[in-house]
């Protein structure tokens, strides 16, 4: 004992116990489990980049679209800078600047293209916003031309480009843009602004930058050369008519740029409201300019909203009118004849499973070779089958008119409604609720049924009280199975089920593929998430996730 | 408890299979023309190797398999056509069969509820037969948090709880090492005697049959080759298969040279002559295996009557047990000659290679059928 406790001693050192080189055994152990820690990383190291990368990425970036709305405040920030001072209980449209900016938002966003999908996007909230913006994206240019023709009639200076350019820009640029264009090797050499001008017309080269920073960066041509948009006449006409000083101004174009600024008084203006309601009457309606407001933020609930018949109202979210409820009674059908598929999946599985437990082993490979033979068909020959079996000149129907069970006038209509979904969906998912029963039925010995006769119990009781409460794992591990599946289940309701017995994942794919609407799907498809997470914490509170076995 | 066979008691028998024979697939038996009877009371053990048709009987018994052909009787009446439910038997199985997804009580609580006994009563009950078991701490636990013993005790209690007259055990103490198993063997024993309940047991164990039954009916082929008590069993077998299959045995063969009344002479296959008493042979002439325990036999030749009959023997090979010496010699061509003596001060301690000169009483040499098969 002694010997021990000497030895202890030795080895400790300020109460670490250190090993034989005299590392601290903390120290050590960690060294050495992290080594076999980093080892088994590196086994699972492939599966982890492939799961990150085709299964959390993807979904997490779906989810993501279900609120996100960069797009109204990308495309018209100027618009919605001016739209905040705008109040919507005067119940009229906004005024003036709100109009000017939104000339300014369109000019570029047209020239970029993306005003079509704009318009998209907020035609998803409320119809008519694309057919607006493309209309006003064909005949903007009819607002700023009204400027630019005076201009260009006043003085052929303004007609080109180059003549823009070597007004405000400095003579250095040019020449190094002459230069870059030669070779157009490199990179074009970004624009510099005269200074002076900078504050002479800052309107005039702040929407000219805009207009230079898109040349170079977006269209990479060259920028001295390309003539300017008219909304830059609109600006320059706006700086002028301001009277600046414009007498110290020297160099290219100073002089024309001077006679011009004598003449601007003279030039005939328009309000952009009125050029806007000139291209639709549309930008007069209130609501059209709300629900640009509305949407105004990055992110949005709007998606959500709509994936439960649900809109953003004048007073917050709102009910959408009667007749364009859809989703929430897809949703409900889905869950419900989920339900019933789960439902008859175990009725009909629980015999199968409890055979395969107890026939002789060469019965029960050949029926196991049955239940797994749907497995080996293609699931759309599966559905299709289905379909020659139940329509109305299918198998089925001809059977019973032979048999004389039906007339030949009334023929069963089994199929292309939820009859013919549940029907199919059930065949399809049985194998999926037997395998699991039939792993947890494996596991129960035959000597718990004789116990319990042995107790007295008749073959019920035995059955219902020993026997069925020790196969409910299987039960559960089944039905957790075939319900995640079926709440999910896509081909067969869409072939079979007709419009009555299609299911949520219908619209999904709708949305996501010809409707191109994918906030919207996935806005459903993340509920759908929602709900399978909500019922299996539901039913480990009920039945205990613990409980549930695939096997063993 | 007293030795009380069915033939001496008088009254009518508890158990009884009568001509009972059981095949599976209608080619061969299982279970042969098995006649039994058990008095109340009785502990009765089926023992054999496996495959002997002890286990089929015992299932017949308790309903789960049904009689091919005979009767089985139970209290006089004829449980044939009875289900397994309706028999009142009470069962401890190989693997206890305790159910998983109830409690200590409530697993002994289902046999009361079937029989719609009120819940205190249920309860009161429950306690007891716990307690009986010295498990009383233990009726809120699962069967999977109890050790294998402990499972063992429960599925005890449950076989008990509903207080059946009869109680079949299929080897209940198979999982079980080999000192918790001595133990349960003492415990169901005295259980089984405070109760007063009827008991068949099987197992394939023979120190366990021996120790706590009042009769032991050995099993082979489906037939009982012998039924009798422990010391019976293992002192007069009756033939060469239950002298195999209790205990240690040597053997040796021969041929029947002369028989005095119980007494008779063997020629071994090498010549030598020995003495024995016959058992199941019946002329001179007649081949014979001879059987006698290890404890039996003497080389201290003032122990043995003069007239003896030895034999020459050599020390093959001297194994140190502790309580007792097992040396095993070479006999009349039997390689596998064993010999215990007990760890006495004064007792030799045999060197491998020693010529020695073997004998016995001739009551303790058993002169039995010579089996037409292998042993």
């Amino acid at each position: 004992m002694a010997v021990i406790a000497k030895q202890e001693d030795d080895s400790k050192q300020d109460g670490l116990i250190l090993t034989a080189d005299g590392m601290s055994l903390k120290k050590s152990l960690a060294r050495s489990l992290r080594m076999q820690k980093l080892r088994a990383l590196m086994l699972i190291l492939p599966l982890l980049a492939f799961i990150l990368i085709t299964f959390i990425a993807p979904i997490t970036d779906m989810l993501f679209r279900s609120v996100e709305n960069q797009i109204v405040r990308e495309t018209l920030p100027r618009t919605l800078n001016e739209l905040q001072y705008w109040d919507l209980s005067q119940k009229k449209a906004p005024g003036e600047t709100v109009f000017h900016a939104l000339y300014d938002d369109l000019e570029i966003a047209i020239e970029r293209k993306v005003h079509t999908r704009l318009g998209t996007r907020l035609n998803y909230e409320q119809t008519g916003f694309s057919s607006l913006f493309r209309r006003t994206g064909r005949n903007l240019d009819a607002i700023g031309k009204i400027w630019q023709k005076q201009f260009e009639e006043f003085d052929p200076f303004w007609k080109k480009g180059e003549n823009w350019a070597n007004l405000l820009m400095t003579s250095d640029w040019i020449n190094n843009a002459k230069e870059w264009e030669k070779t157009s090797d490199h990179l074009q050499p970004p624009f510099v602004l005269k200074p002076e001008l900078v504050n002479l017309l800052p309107k005039t080269t702040e929407a000219y930058s805009a207009f230079a920073r898109y040349v170079q960066l977006e269209e990479n041509e060259a920028l001295y050369k390309k003539d300017p948009w008219p909304g830059i006449y609109i600006k320059l006409y706006q700086d002028l008519i301001s009277e600046p000083d414009l007498s110290a101004l020297s160099g290219m174009g100073a002089d024309e740029l001077r006679s011009t600024a004598q003449m601007v008084s003279t030039f005939e203006t328009i309000s952009f409201k009125d050029g806007f309601l000139e291209i639709d009457k549309d930008w007069g309606e209130i609501d059209i300019w709300r629900t640009i407001q509305v949407y105004a933020s990055s992110y949005t609930s709007g998606y959500f909203l709509n994936a439960i018949d649900m809109q953003n109202g004048p007073d917050g979210p709102e009910l959408r009118p009667e007749n364009e409820r859809i989703y929430i009674i897809l949703f409900m059908r889905t869950l419900y004849m989920s339900l019933i598929i789960t439902f008859f999946c175990i009725i009909l599985g629980y015999p199968v499973a409890w055979l395969l437990v107890n026939i002789p082993t060469r019965k029960s490979n050949l029926l196991m070779i049955l239940v797994l033979l749907p497995f080996w068909t293609s699931l759309l020959v599966r559905t299709s089958a289905w379909k020659v079996m139940l329509q109305q000149q299918g198998v089925i129907n001809d059977i019973l008119v032979w048999l004389g069970l039906v007339d030949d006038a009334a023929r069963l209509v089994m199929i292309n409604n939820q009859l013919g979904t549940i029907i199919a969906m059930t065949h399809i998912l049985l194998p999926f609720m037997i395998l699991p029963m039939y792993s947890v039925m494996q596991t129960i010995p035959p000597s718990y049924l004789r116990a319990a006769k042995s107790l007295g119990a008749t073959n019920w009781t035995a059955f219902w009280r020993v026997y069925f409460p020790q196969t409910i794992p299987g039960i559960g591990a089944g039905s957790i199975l075939v319900f995640i599946l079926s709440i999910g289940y896509y081909i067969t309701p869409a072939i079979v089920g007709g419009t009555s017995g299609v299911f949520i994942s219908d619209r999904i794919a709708y949305h996501i593929s010809s409707s191109l609407n994918w906030g919207l799907g996935a806005a459903l498809g993340t509920i759908l998430l929602g709900v399978v997470i909500l019922l299996y914490f539901a039913y480990d509170k009920a039945v205990g996730i613990d409980n549930v076995k695939l096997g063993g | 408890m007293n030795m009380i066979t069915a033939k001496n008691s008088g009254e009518t028998p508890f158990v009884e299979f009568e001509r009972v024979q059981k095949s599976y697939d209608g080619e061969s038996l299982v279970v042969k023309d098995l006649n039994l009877s058990m008095p109340r009371g009785e502990f009765l053990t089926m023992l054999g190797p496996s495959g002997s048709g002890k286990t089929t009987c015992l299932m017949m018994l308790a309903g789960f398999e049904t009689a091919t052909y005979g009767d089985i009787r139970l209290g006089g009446q004829s449980i044939n056509n009875i289900p397994p439910h309706k028999r009142n038997i009470g069962m401890v199985f190989q693997n206890y069969a305790l159910f998983p997804h109830m409690t200590v009580a409530e697993n002994l609580s289902f046999p009361l509820e079937l029989r719609k006994i009120p819940k205190s009563e249920r309860e009161e009950k429950v306690r007891l037969t716990l307690n009986m078991v010295q498990m009383d701490s233990f009726g809120g636990r699962r069967p999977a948090q109890l050790s294998g013993g402990q499972q063992q005790r429960i599925a005890l209690a449950r076989a008990l709880v509903f207080e059946p007259e009869l109680v079949l055990m299929d080897e209940p103490l198979g999982a079980l090492d080999k000192q918790l198993r001595e133990h349960m063997q003492f415990e169901i024993k005295s259980i089984a005697d405070s109760l007063g309940i009827t008991v068949v047991y099987v197992t394939h164990d023979q120190t366990e049959a021996l120790t706590m039954s009042d009769r032991v009916a050995v099993f082979n082929d489906g037939h009982i080759q012998q039924l009798a008590s422990p010391d019976t069993l293992y002192e007069e077998p009756e033939n060469s298969f239950v002298a195999q299959f209790i205990g240690e045995n040597n053997t040796l063969e021969g041929i029947v040279q002369e028989i005095h009344g119980d007494t008779c002479l063997v020629e071994l296959d090498g010549g030598e002559l020995i003495d024995a008493k016959p058992v199941n042979i019946k002329t001179t002439g007649e081949r014979t295996r001879v059987s006698i325990r290890p404890e039996r036999v003497e080389y201290n030749k003032e122990r043995l009557s003069n007239d003896a009959h030895l034999l020459q023997a050599t020390v093959m090979e001297f194994i140190y047990m502790g309580d007792i010496f097992r040396t095993r010699l070479s006999v009349a061509g039997n390689q596998d000659f064993i010999i215990k003596t007990r760890n006495a001060p004064d007792q030799v301690r045999l060197e491998p290679g020693t010529e020695i000169e073997i004998g016995w009483l001739a009551q303790d040499c058993r002169a039995l059928d010579a089996p037409n098969g292998t042993i």
